[in-house]
């Protein structure tokens, strides 16, 4: 029985035993007088039932998973002729992997040693014992669980109770999954980095004004050295998301406005959806447009204008990118100032304030926190976003503050360091490790910042 | 809409004080006009979409006086006293029609601005509602908008006076600039009373001004309105009955969207003259 196989027949039998737990419950409800004497509904006997055959199968089934490969592995090399494994760690290690392949039936290169066949037959007979056992104990271990709990049901018998802690302890594993998740995350990054460091100077990286990565492979090239100065880089992630963000914010908000306090029920019904498709566009697709449109009309304009405009400009992918995270801003803004209480704003108009004094002295103060948030959040977006710039921006890396010349971003490099076949560990590929955990810890602390001034307001206003 | 003024077309049966309106007959009876009205109404009929919340309902409100409106829960008091300074117009699908003159002039005219109006007919809501700005700014607010004080000291003037006003000044004087919404429920309600007064309106609708707070500071807010009785006409919706007879001078008694009764607060309360005034007054239901 394959390990799918046993997991789905497990699904079954707590299927089979939620079944049961309430049936019994009904049962002993009805034998003492009413369902009302049961502690709990009957469902929760169910559940208790399929939890306690599921759940300790299921830890069964992931310890053996876990340790299964590498025990009959042992097993196996244990068994093996003494020429072989008097081999060297790293050939034995290319044996066993033959082994593997000869097991999983794939053609291996090379002519088979009849101890080879041997030990793959041996590894095969190991693995099918081992799932037979496997089937046998975790169908036990579940069944036991289900008539254990069975046995115990009573009137007294507190299920949701238990049920609930059950459930408890699975939110608080999901809870911390994620953070591990990030941590993990982190920590690999992070790893990378500190590599890429031994390689290059933090403060080089840091305080650079230089950003070249191409570095000679052999010893022979000539004319790559590799800068690795992150400022340029950075600098052209601000001016592009200062660009998108001069864009999204006064649109955004403008028309979260108008959504919300002067737009008639009709027109909102469809306006606002409309405008949240502008989030669905794929990037690539802005991509296009801000490369093949806008960069070119933006370059004819500016060439009748006498201004020097490369093809690919800062101000192309910024614009385009600044639409395409109107949504973000205008969508949240719209639902937090729709948050803000009619009684407020009869109170200003109670005193006789006009709509747009209403406005701006009672529903955006009011609504700020949440405005801010939106903001935020765009402006990660717009920090992360890569496709528009690679299509629109191009890769030059020039630190300048002018928005029509071509300038690249963190996301763009970290792409173009790694596309491609690349030795993995030449400070060029590493660095797209330490510009990606550059570019987190800035988004931590703008949410940072985020945090406290929604928390200021917080106090102040409520 | 000049002949909608005209009393005589007002809805209203004047009957003998001895004989009670029976229950089936909705029309209005006792003093509905006044001489010489501040505000009046003439077959004022209100529409939430298709469903209409008040029927044909003609009342004058008097200069310089306490009106009541009382009734049981949903007959409409709320939506009378916001058709009079239009906050009606804030609520989608909501229709006003007949004619509503203030000082004469029909608030309802297109050509009538509700900035205005609203300065003049203030208004103060049956749950408190102070904005979240310090105290201070709660009530300076309206003074700047409508722009009613050249310096600054006369604005914290105006301010210090309506704080006074409301009986609020000597609790908050010293926390002036700390948010309105952190004070008591009774606290904010007073505040919002005096954010309304410091616009210097010249009516004043309540609307149960006093259904969250405790009996002092109820007994506070209906000292109040003695006083400002002696400037302004003030309008207010109440539940409790003790507090009509105490603070008005007329009273009226809506049913289902229907003006029943309307006459002086104390025959109201001692002789009423329709069937289902009495009911309610004797608190047959409700
Ligand atoms: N915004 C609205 N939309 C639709 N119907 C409304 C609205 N506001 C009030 N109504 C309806 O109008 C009628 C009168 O409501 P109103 O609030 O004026 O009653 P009320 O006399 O003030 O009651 P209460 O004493 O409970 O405050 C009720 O039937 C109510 O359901
Ligand atoms: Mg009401």
């Amino acid at each position: 029985m394959t390990p799918t196989t046993l997991f789905f027949l497990l699904c079954g039998l707590s299927l089979v035993a939620y079944a049961i737990g309430r049936r019994r419950a009904l049962a002993t409800g009805a034998a003492s007088g009413g369902l009302k004497r049961l502690h709990s509904r009957p469902t929760y006997y169910g559940l208790l039932a399929a939890l306690w055959c599921a759940i300790p199968a299921l830890i069964v089934f992931a310890a053996w998973q876990a340790f299964e490969t590498p025990l009959i592995t042992e097993l196996v090399v244990a068994e093996l002729p003494e020429s072989i494994r008097s081999l060297p760690e790293s050939r034995l290690g290319l044996v066993v992997n033959d082994i593997r392949n000869l097991v999983a039936g794939n053609i291996v290169a090379g002519d088979i040693d009849p101890a080879m066949r041997q030990a793959a037959a041996r590894y095969r007979s190991l693995q099918a014992t081992s799932h037979a056992a496997l089937a046998v104990i975790v169908l036990s271990v579940g069944g036991a669980g289900a008539f254990w709990v069975r046995q115990r049901i009573s009137v007294r018998l507190r299920a949701r109770n238990q049920v609930e802690a059950v459930i408890n302890w699975g939110l608080i594993f999901c809870a911390t999954l994620a953070i591990f998740v990030t941590i993990g995350i982190v920590m690999s990054v992070l790893y990378e980095s500190i590599r890429f460091f031994q390689a290059v100077p933090v403060t080089e990286f840091l305080f650079g004004l230089k950003w070249s990565p191409q570095v000679a492979i052999r010893a022979d090239q000539v004319g790559s050295s590799g800068a690795f100065g992150a400022v340029p880089v950075f600098a052209g992630t601000a001016l592009i998301s200062a660009i998108a963000m001069l864009v999204a914010v006064p649109i955004g908000l403008m028309s979260a406005i108008y959504l919300s306090e002067y737009a008639g029920r009709r027109f909102r019904a469809v306006a606002k959806p409309l405008i949240e498709i502008l989030a669905g566009i794929p990037t690539v697709v802005y991509g296009y447009f801000a490369a093949l449109t806008v960069a070119p009309f933006i370059r004819d304009n500016g060439a009748l204008l006498g201004l020097d405009v490369s093809s690919e400009s800062a101000l192309a992918a910024g614009l385009v990118m600044g639409v395409m995270i109107i949504p973000f801003v205008s969508s949240l803004s719209d639902d937090v100032i729709n948050a803000v209480p009619q009684a407020l704003r009869d109170g200003a108009y109670g005193l006789g304030a006009t709509r747009s004094e209403t406005i701006r002295h009672v529903v955006i103060p009011a609504a700020l926190p949440g405005i801010v948030g939106g903001v935020l959040l765009a402006v990660s977006r717009a920090i992360g976003e890569t496709m528009i710039v690679v299509m629109a921006a191009g890769l030059a890396a020039n630190l300048t503050a002018n928005p029509l010349q071509a300038v690249t971003t963190v996301t763009v490099q970290i792409v173009t360091l790694l596309v491609g076949d690349q030795e993995f560990d030449s400070p060029k590929t590493l660095a797209a490790f330490a510009l990606g955990l550059l570019l987190f810890v800035v988004t931590l602390i703008l949410n940072l910042i985020a945090l406290y001034v929604v928390r200021k307001y917080r106090e102040q206003y409520e | 809409m000049i002949n909608a003024l005209d009393s005589r077309s007002a809805r209203v049966v004047s009957q003998p004080p001895t004989r009670l309106g029976s229950r089936e007959d909705l029309r209005t009876i006792g003093e509905a006009t006044v001489a010489n009205p501040k505000i009046s109404c003439r077959h004022v009929d209100v529409f939430y979409g298709d469903k209409q919340a008040i029927f044909d309902v003609s009342l004058d409100i008097g200069n310089k006086e306490v009106i009541a409106m009382i009734g049981p829960s949903g007959c409409g008091k709320s939506t009378f006293l916001r058709c009079l300074n239009r906050m009606n117009d804030t609520i989608e699908g909501c229709r006003v029609t007949g004619a509503i003159t203030l000082d004469g002039q029909n608030i309802y005219d297109e050509k009538q601005d509700v900035v205005p109006l609203r300065a003049q007919v203030g208004i103060v809501f049956q749950k408190p509602n102070p904005f979240p700005k310090s105290i201070w700014d709660n009530v300076a607010y309206g003074p700047k908008i409508h722009g009613l004080a050249e310096t600054k000291a006369e604005l914290e003037e105006i301010v210090e006076t309506a704080l006074q006003k409301a009986g609020l000044w000597e609790e908050v004087k010293d926390r002036l600039h700390q948010p309105g919404t952190g004070l008591s429920g009774g606290q904010q309600q007073r505040l919002c009373i005096a954010r309304t007064i410091a616009v210097s309106p010249e009516v004043i609708l309540m609307d149960e001004p006093c259904s969250a707070l405790d009996p002092i500071a109820t007994a506070k807010i209906e000292d109040l309105i003695d006083e400002l009785r002696t400037q302004y006409s003030i309008v207010i919706v109440t539940h409790s009955m003790q507090q009509a007879a105490r603070v008005s001078q007329r009273t009226a008694y809506f049913h289902l969207g229907y003006l029943i009764e309307v006459g002086r607060t104390q025959q109201i309360f001692t002789t009423p003259r329709h069937r289902l005034t009495e009911d309610y007054i004797t608190g047959r239901f409700g």
